[in-house]
C-alpha cells in the first residue's frame, strides 16, 4: 500500500477509535449534572447512588478517551506535517485553544469528581461535576471549530511565505463562526446526549431484565429516556440544518450523500440505493421526486449542483459516502422509534415490564455509537479529495520524510493497542455492570476500590 | 502589543509549558519509575494514590505545549514530529499504556492482574521519561536538516550518546523528584525507605548531570555561547547548582516541602538554561546552521502569535487557580479511600 493509503487508514483507525469515547463523556457528563442535581435538590440517597456508580462508568470511558486523544494532538505533525506547515496558523490555534480552555478544566475537575467525595463539601462535588460537563463541551466546541475549518474554510487568506504557501487567519471571529461550524457543532452535541443517554437505558433496561437494583434502574431509565426523548427530534432538526448548510457551502458532499450526479437539475431524495460510479446513477433505489430539491429550498424544482459538475478528481467516494450517509440517518429514525416506544409505554404504565422492549433497549445503546462513527465517515469522506475543501488536497497534505515502511510498522502497533485496549474495556465495563450500584455504597475500606 | 517580539514571546511561552509539564508530570514519571521498589499491594497502591488525582492533568501541560507549538510555530511541530516519528510514537504508546495501567491496575483483586500492570506502569514510566530526554538531547545536539526544513537524519541517527545522556539524566532528575514528592505524601516505614530512596537519586541525578554538562561544554558550544556573551547569566546557572545542593540539606533537616520546591527550582532553572542556550533557534540543523528552525522562520504570522497570546492571557490564570486548588484540595499525606484506585 502507499503512504497515502496508510496514514488515512492509520488517522482514521486511531480518531475512529478514539471517537468512542468522548461523546460518552459529554451525554453522561450532563447526565451527572442532573443526577447529582436532583440529589442536592432532594437528598434522596437514591440520587446520590446513582451519581457515584456512574461517576466510575465516566471515570472509565474519560481514561480512555484522554490516554487516545494524545495521539490525535500529535498526529498532524507525524503523519501530515505538510498540513500542519499549511494550516499552522489557524487550525493550530483551535487545538491550543482547546488545551487551555477545555484540557485543563476537565482533567483538573475531574480529580474532584473521581477522588473529592470525602474531599470536599457536596455543594463543591456538584460544582466540579458541572466544570467536567462544560470542559467536555469546550473540548466539542474547539474541535468542531477546527474540523469546520478544514469544510469550510473562512477568516483566511492565502500568503506565500519563504517555506511555502500557507492559510493565514484575518479574521479569528470568522475562523471560528465558519459558515459550518454552528450546524455541526449542534450535530454533533446533540448525538452525544443520545450516545450518553442510550448508555444509561441500555445499562438500566439490563437491571430491570435482570430484576437487579429496581429503584436504581427505573430512576435511571426515566432520566436517559426523557434525554433521548428531547435529543431525537433535536437531532432531526440540527441533521435538516446540517445538510442545508453542505448544499450551500459543500455541493460535491451534498450531491455524494445523494448519489445525485445531473449538472444543475431538481433532486431526488433516495430513501435507499446502490450508487453505480462506473454509470452515474443511482440503482435499487426508491426514491422521492423532488424531496432533496424542496428539503434544502422549500420548493421541490429548485435545481441542485451535482456530480457532473464536478471534474471525476475533485469528487469523494460516492457510493461509500452514500451508503454511511443514508446509515446514518436511518439510525436516527430508529433512535427516534425508540424514545417514543419508550415514551408510550411509559405513558401506559408498562415500560418497566416490557421485556421485549428492555432487551432492545439493551442493544441500543451500539446505536448511536455507530451513527457517531457513520456520519463522521460521510463527513470526512465526503469532503475529500480535499483535506482542507477546495485550498488542499489530502495527498498533498502528507509528511514529506515518512515512508510507508515506517506508517507500516505504527499501524500495526495501534492496531494490537487498540484492540487490547478494545478488550480490556469491554471487560471492566461488563465487570462494573455486574458489580452494580449498591456495593459502592458500603464503602467497604479496601473493597470499594474493586 | 506593538512593541512586543511576539515571537520571542512564544518561544518563552512554549518553554513555560514544557517546564510546568516538566515540574509537574516529572513527579509522576519519577514516582512510576520507583514504583516496583515497594512489593506490599497496599504500599503500591499508596504510590499510585500519590500521584492518583493529578497525573492526567499534569499530562494536560505536555498536550497543551504540543498544541501551542502547533499553533505558534507549524514548521517545528512538523518537522520535529514527522522526523521524529518512530521515537514519538513509541512514546504515545507509552503514554497510553501508562494511563490504563494506572486506571487499570486496582479494578481486579488477581496478582497477576496487578503485577502485569505494576510492571507497565514502571517500565512505561521509564520509557516516557528516557525518550522525552533524548528528544530533548537531540534539538540540543543538532539534527540533520534539508534547506526545506525537512528532516534528514534517521531514527538511530537519533540514538547518539549525547541525546542517550540527555535522557539517563532526565530518568535520574524525574526520579529525583518523585521521590522527593512521594516523601512528602508518605507515612511510617514507606516514608523511611522513599527517603533513602531519594538520597540515591540525588546522588544518581548528581554524577549523571555532572557529565551532561561536562559534554555540553566540551562537544555543544552553541548551547553555552549566549551566557559566554552575557556573563549575568550565569547567574542562572549558579542558582540552578545550590538549588540542587540545597535538596539533600532541606531533606535532612525535614524541611521536606522546601526539598520538594528546591527540586523544582532546579529543574526550571535547567530549563531556563536549556532555552537561553537555544534561543533564538529552536530546532539546530547540525548540516548547515543556514537550515535551522528559528523563532523567525518557524511562526505562524503576527496576527495569530497576538490572538494566542490573548488567548493564553485569558486561560494561563485559569489553568494556574484550577491547578493550585487541586493541589490544595489533595494536599497533605496518602489515605486510601472508597474511591482510591
Amino acid at each position: 500500500m502507499d503512504v497515502l493509503t496508510l496514514a488515512r487508514l492509520q488517522f482514521a483507525l486511531t480518531i475512529a477509535f478514539h471517537y468512542i469515547f468522548p461523546p460518552f463523556s459529554i451525554g453522561l457528563g450532563l447526565i451527572l449534572v442532573v443526577m447529582e442535581g436532583l440529589y442536592l435538590a432532594t437528598k434522596r440517597p437514591l440520587y446520590h447512588s446513582m451519581t457515584r456508580f456512574w461517576v466510575k462508568i465516566f471515570g472509565l470511558m474519560f481514561a480512555i478517551g484522554v490516554a487516545t486523544g494524545i495521539v490525535m494532538e500529535f498526529q498532524f505533525g507525524t503523519n501530515w506535517a505538510a498540513y500542519s506547515r499549511f494550516v499552522g496558523d489557524i487550525f493550530g490555534s483551535a487545538l491550543a485553544a482547546e488545551g487551555i480552555f477545555a484540557f485543563f478544566l476537565e482533567s483538573g475537575f475531574l480529580a474532584l469528581l473521581l477522588f473529592g467525595w470525602d474531599r470536599v463539601s457536596p455543594k463543591m462535588h456538584f460544582f466540579s461535576t458541572i466544570m467536567v460537563s462544560l470542559g467536555s463541551v469546550f473540548s466539542a466546541v474547539w474541535i468542531i471549530v477546527a474540523n469546520s475549518w478544514q469544510q469550510t474554510p473562512a477568516g483566511y487568506h492565502l500568503v506565500e511565505t519563504a517555506a511555502g504557501r500557507r492559510a493565514e487567519v484575518t479574521s479569528f471571529m470568522s475562523v471560528v463562526l465558519n459558515p459550518s461550524t454552528l450546524n455541526r457543532l449542534s450535530h454533533v452535541l446533540v448525538a452525544a446526549c443520545q450516545t450518553g443517554a442510550f448508555l444509561v437505558i441500555s445499562v438500566s433496561a439490563f437491571y430491570l431484565i435482570k430484576n437487579r437494583h429496581r429503584d436504581f434502574a427505573q430512576a435511571s431509565l426515566k432520566i436517559g429516556l426523557l434525554m433521548a426523548l428531547v435529543s431525537a427530534p433535536l437531532q432531526l432538526l440540527t441533521g435538516h440544518s446540517s445538510a442545508v448548510g453542505v448544499a450551500r457551502t459543500q455541493p460535491s458532499k451534498l450531491a455524494a450523500f445523494e448519489g445525485h450526479y445531473a449538472v444543475s437539475a431538481p433532486a431526488a431524495l433516495n430513501l435507499f440505493g446502490w450508487v453505480s460510479e462506473r454509470n452515474e446513477r443511482v440503482e435499487f433505489s426508491v426514491a422521492i421526486p423532488g424531496m432533496l430539491s424542496w428539503l434544502i429550498s422549500g420548493n421541490s424544482q429548485t435545481p441542485v449542483t451535482g456530480l457532473r459538475a464536478f471534474a471525476p478528481e475533485d469528487r469523494p467516494p460516492i457510493n461509500f459516502v452514500f451508503q454511511t450517509y443514508h446509515a446514518m440517518v436511518a439510525i436516527g429514525m430508529m433512535l427516534l422509534a425508540l424514545s417514543l416506544l419508550g415514551a408510550f409505554y411509559w405513558l401506559r404504565g408498562t415500560l418497566f415490564q416490557s421485556r421485549w422492549l428492555l432487551w432492545i433497549y439493551v442493544f441500543a445503546v451500539g446505536l448511536p455509537q455507530l451513527a457517531n462513527q457513520l456520519g463522521w465517515l460521510s463527513a470526512e469522506l465526503g469532503r475529500q479529495p480535499w483535506i482542507v475543501y477546495g485550498l488542499l488536497r489530502t495527498k498533498d497534505g502528507l509528511s514529506r520524510v515518512v515512508g510507508a515502511g515506517e506508517i507500516l510498522s505504527s499501524l500495526i502497533l495501534f492496531s494490537f493497542v487498540y484492540f487490547l485496549l478494545f478488550a480490556l474495556f469491554t471487560y471492566l465495563l461488563d465487570h462494573k455492570i455486574r458489580h452494580g450500584p449498591i456495593e459502592e455504597e458500603l464503602g467497604m475500606p479496601g473493597k470499594a476500590a474493586l | 502589543m506593538m512593541n512586543l517580539n511576539l515571537n520571542a514571546v512564544w518561544f518563552i511561552l512554549i518553554g513555560t509549558l514544557l517546564t510546568g509539564y516538566a515540574l509537574l508530570d516529572g513527579f509522576d514519571l519519577g514516582v512510576g519509575a520507583l514504583h516496583l521498589l515497594v512489593k506490599k499491594d497496599e504500599e503500591r497502591r499508596i504510590m499510585l494514590n500519590a500521584i492518583g488525582p493529578v497525573w492526567d492533568g499534569n499530562e494536560v501541560w505536555l498536550v497543551t505545549a504540543g498544541g501551542a507549538l502547533f499553533a505558534a510555530f507549524p514548521h517545528v511541530y512538523a518537522t520535529v514530529f514527522s522526523g521524529f516519528y518512530m521515537a514519538l510514537m513509541l512514546l504515545l504508546v507509552m503514554l497510553i499504556f501508562r494511563a490504563v495501567a494506572i486506571e487499570f491496575r486496582s479494578k481486579q483483586p488477581m496478582a497477576w492482574w496487578r503485577k502485569t500492570w505494576d510492571i507497565s506502569f514502571s517500565v512505561t514510566s521509564l520509557a516516557s521519561s528516557l525518550l522525552l530526554g533524548v528528544a530533548l538531547g537531540n534539538i540540543a545536539y543538532g539534527v540533520p536538516l534539508r534547506p526545506d526544513h525537512e528532516f534528514a537524519g534517521t531514527f538511530f541517527g537519533l540514538l547518539n550518546p549525547f541525546s542517550l545522556m540527555v535522557g539517563v539524566t532526565t530518568v535520574a532528575l524525574f526520579m529525583m523528584h518523585g521521590a522527593i514528592y512521594l516523601v512528602l505524601k508518605t507515612e511510617g516505614s514507606l516514608h523511611e525507605r522513599v527517603r533513602g530512596w531519594a538520597k540515591n537519586a540525588i546522588i544518581f541525578f548528581s554524577i549523571s548531570f555532572t557529565i551532561t554538562t561536562m559534554a555540553t561544554l566540551l562537544f555543544l558550544p552553541h548551547m553555552v555561547a549566549t551566557i559566554r556573551a552575557h556573563p549575568m547569566l550565569f547567574g542562572i546557572s549558579l542558582l540552578n547548582t545550590l538549588a540542587i545542593a540545597n535538596i539533600p540539606r532541606e531533606l535532612h533537616r525535614g524541611r521536606d516541602f522546601y526539598a520538594f520546591l528546591c527540586s523544582c527550582a532546579a529543574m526550571a532553572a535547567l530549563l531556563m538554561l536549556f532555552g537561553i542556550g537555544m534561543y533564538p533557534d529552536m530546532v539546530v540543523a547540525s548540516n548547515d546552521p543556514a537550515n535551522s528552525l528559528t523563532i523567525y522562520n518557524a511562526a505562524s504570522s503576527q496576527k495569530t502569535l497576538g490572538i494566542m497570546l490573548r488567548i493564553a492571557i485569558i486561560g494561563v490564570p485559569l489553568v494556574l487557580a484550577y491547578t493550585a486548588s487541586i493541589y490544595w484540595v489533595f494536599r497533605g499525606k496518602v489515605r486510601l479511600d472508597r474511591s482510591s484506585y
